[in-house]
């Protein structure tokens, strides 16, 4: 099979018509004329549209390569994740995004991808320890990198370090 | 319990008592434990976890039921390092990440920043060959390790001071080139930090004579030894679907049998041009997908580079010969400052996929966001789904097999 990859726009159509029926809109942004195309979903059916782009024939998205946290800072009052995909048989490559508001309310979670592809485990326990983004779903949300008692997520643009940990005064 | 909160992190003080209760160093509570069970600790301290992993296990006799990985202690915050330094200042912390490829670390961060600033294909073809050559002796050295380890973890000692006699040859080319030993810093955001060394292409070339004959007796010595076999053979199979779903790449996914390498499948700089095979495991010994086919992998990797390394010498020292007026630096920006956006860009390292999400605002020279998908962090990841069930020997074959670096798993 010689892989012929679509765009992100005829990918970004498929994802359109298989959600156009029921409920909210899945699509809440795009951009094709980027250096890397991106697609923005909605947190709410993201675990769904993700079991569809893994398992679709048209385009099978079996690896996902990279789940990165993103923080967009206090003043966007936004933190989120993108997802790098792509597929090994077709070639097709595709970034989603998902974001949420920053400040954290129990409910407002991003869905785990986990169930979907099995090396979103670690990446988002890594989201989750850096940024402090919460993956409903996820088997087993630890932190990764940091210790289990740190206080406060690095990455996030506010963080402040604690004064000290373990009685080790932290200053550099 | 602190007495007063502290204003970036917005917890509660029973939150924190929550943290404090799993900050318990063993994910495996005793009173869910059977009667013939057991907690075995393994590392952050051991050699035959290659640097400062820690493993909990959970043993039956000398059955593993279950393996947790604990990675962390080799945290060093390059990403929020790299979002306080400019572009081209975080090349030598990218050397830091798997330290056993540093050229090829430096090169993929350098791909990405390059697209980002549109200078991608620009380049003079002697930088991208230069690139390439110190790359793949980077690759053959980084694998050196790994064979020469493995066999370590299995219990043979004379191929592990073999291949670290080769690969210091290789450091030692490196050295000349870049003036540091394993940490280069050589490749530059838009070209190469010098020109090669005069004599540098010849020693290369001597080199390549020298090291083919040491394959083979490598092979000899350990690939097809009896006992190696025997203790790699069947262990540790890891099917396709499952090394897809991990995210696995590099060798553990081409042992798996799937014919995936990002200098083919991309065909990044001058890999087009250059004629090499993707190697993958063929499943000779036992099971496709076990720790032999690994292995193998990396050794006939090690061929293939060879080659890529002999057709870099005929061309850098034929058509894009060295010339006075040439400089290496002369693409360089003087200012690295992409416009807003964000790209993904990878490379094949010699232990898998090396990802650099960076995300730039067009304002400022330092990134927004930097993140680096190792490709030995989502390697370990599928460790424990194939080591349920498998004794405690086997385990270390298996990670042996997966040659990871903590560097790399914990950034």
């Amino acid at each position: 099979m010689t892989p012929s990859p679509l765009n992100s726009e005829a990918i970004a159509s498929i994802i359109r018509e298989q959600f156009a029926l029921e409920g909210p809109p899945v699509l809440l942004a795009e951009q094709h004329d980027v250096l890397q195309p991106w697609i923005q979903l909605s947190p709410f059916r993201l675990r769904e549209v993700c079991t569809f782009l893994r398992d679709d024939p048209r385009l099978y998205f079996d690896f996902l390569d990279c789940l990165s946290g993103v923080d967009l800072g206090p003043e966007e009052r936004k933190a989120g994740v993108v997802y790098h995909l792509m597929s090994i048989p077709h070639g097709h490559r595709i970034v989603l995004k998902c974001f949420i508001s920053r400040h954290g309310h129990p409910d407002n979670t991003i869905p785990s991808v986990a169930p979907v592809w099995l090396s979103a485990d670690w990446h988002e326990r890594e989201a989750f320890d850096l940024f402090g983004i919460s993956f409903e779903g996820h088997p087993d949300l630890r932190r990764i990198l940091m210790p289990n008692d740190w206080l406060g997520h690095p990455l996030r643009k506010d963080y402040e370090d604690p004064e000290s940990y373990h009685g080790v005064k932290i200053a550099y | 319990m602190p007495t007063t909160q502290h204003p970036a992190h917005d917890r509660t003080e029973i939150e924190y008592a929550d943290l404090l209760r799993r900050s318990a160093p063993y994910k495996t509570r005793i009173q869910e434990l059977n009667a013939e069970e057991m907690v075995l600790n393994m590392g952050p301290q051991h050699p035959s976890t290659h640097g400062v992993l820690r493993l909990e296990l959970v043993t039956d006799g000398e059955v593993i039921m279950e393996a947790i990985p604990h990675i962390g202690y080799l945290h060093r915050c390059f990403e929020k390092h790299a979002e306080a330094l400019p572009f081209p200042q975080i090349i030598p912390y990218t050397d830091r990440l798997d330290y056993l490829a540093s050229m090829n670390n430096n090169w993929g961060f350098v791909m990405t920043v390059e697209k980002m600033l549109g200078l991608d294909g620009k380049l003079p073809k002697r930088v991208e060959y230069i690139r390439v050559l110190v790359a793949e002796l980077n690759r053959i050295a980084s694998h050196l390790v790994a064979l020469g380890t493995f066999g370590l973890d299995v219990g043979a000692i004379t191929p592990f001071l073999w291949c670290f006699r080769d690969r210091e040859h290789i450091l030692k080319l490196l050295e000349w080139a870049s003036g540091a030993r394993m940490l280069y810093n050589y490749i530059w955001v838009g070209g190469v930090f010098y020109d090669l060394p005069i004599g540098f292409e010849e020693q290369c070339a001597e080199f390549v004579t020298y090291f083919k004959p040491k394959l083979k007796e490598l092979e000899d010595l350990l690939v097809h030894n009896s006992i190696f076999v025997n203790r790699t053979a069947n262990v540790g199979v890891l099917p396709l679907d499952v090394a897809i779903s991990y995210g696995c790449s590099g060798p553990v996914l081409r042992g798996s049998g799937l014919k995936m390498d990002l200098r083919k499948m991309d065909a990044y700089s001058v890999y087009p041009e250059l004629d090499f095979e993707v190697c993958v495991g063929k499943g000779e010994m036992g099971k496709l997908g076990d720790c032999w086919d690994r292995f193998k992998v990396r050794a006939d990797e090690i061929g293939e580079s060879l080659k890529i390394i002999s057709q870099c010498i005929t061309q850098l020292t034929g058509p894009h010969r060295r010339d006075p007026g040439f400089d290496p630096r002369g693409m360089c920006p003087p200012k690295a400052r992409p416009k807003a956006g964000e790209y993904y860009g990878r490379a094949e390292n010699p232990k898998g996929t090396l990802g650099f999400y960076i995300v730039a605002d067009g304002r400022s020279d330092v990134p927004l966001r930097c993140k680096v998908r190792g490709p030995s962090f989502s390697n370990l990841s599928m460790l424990p789904a194939i080591s349920r069930g498998v004794l405690v020997a086997d385990l270390i074959a298996i990670l042996g097999s997966i040659d990871i670096v903590l560097g790399d798993v914990d950034r």
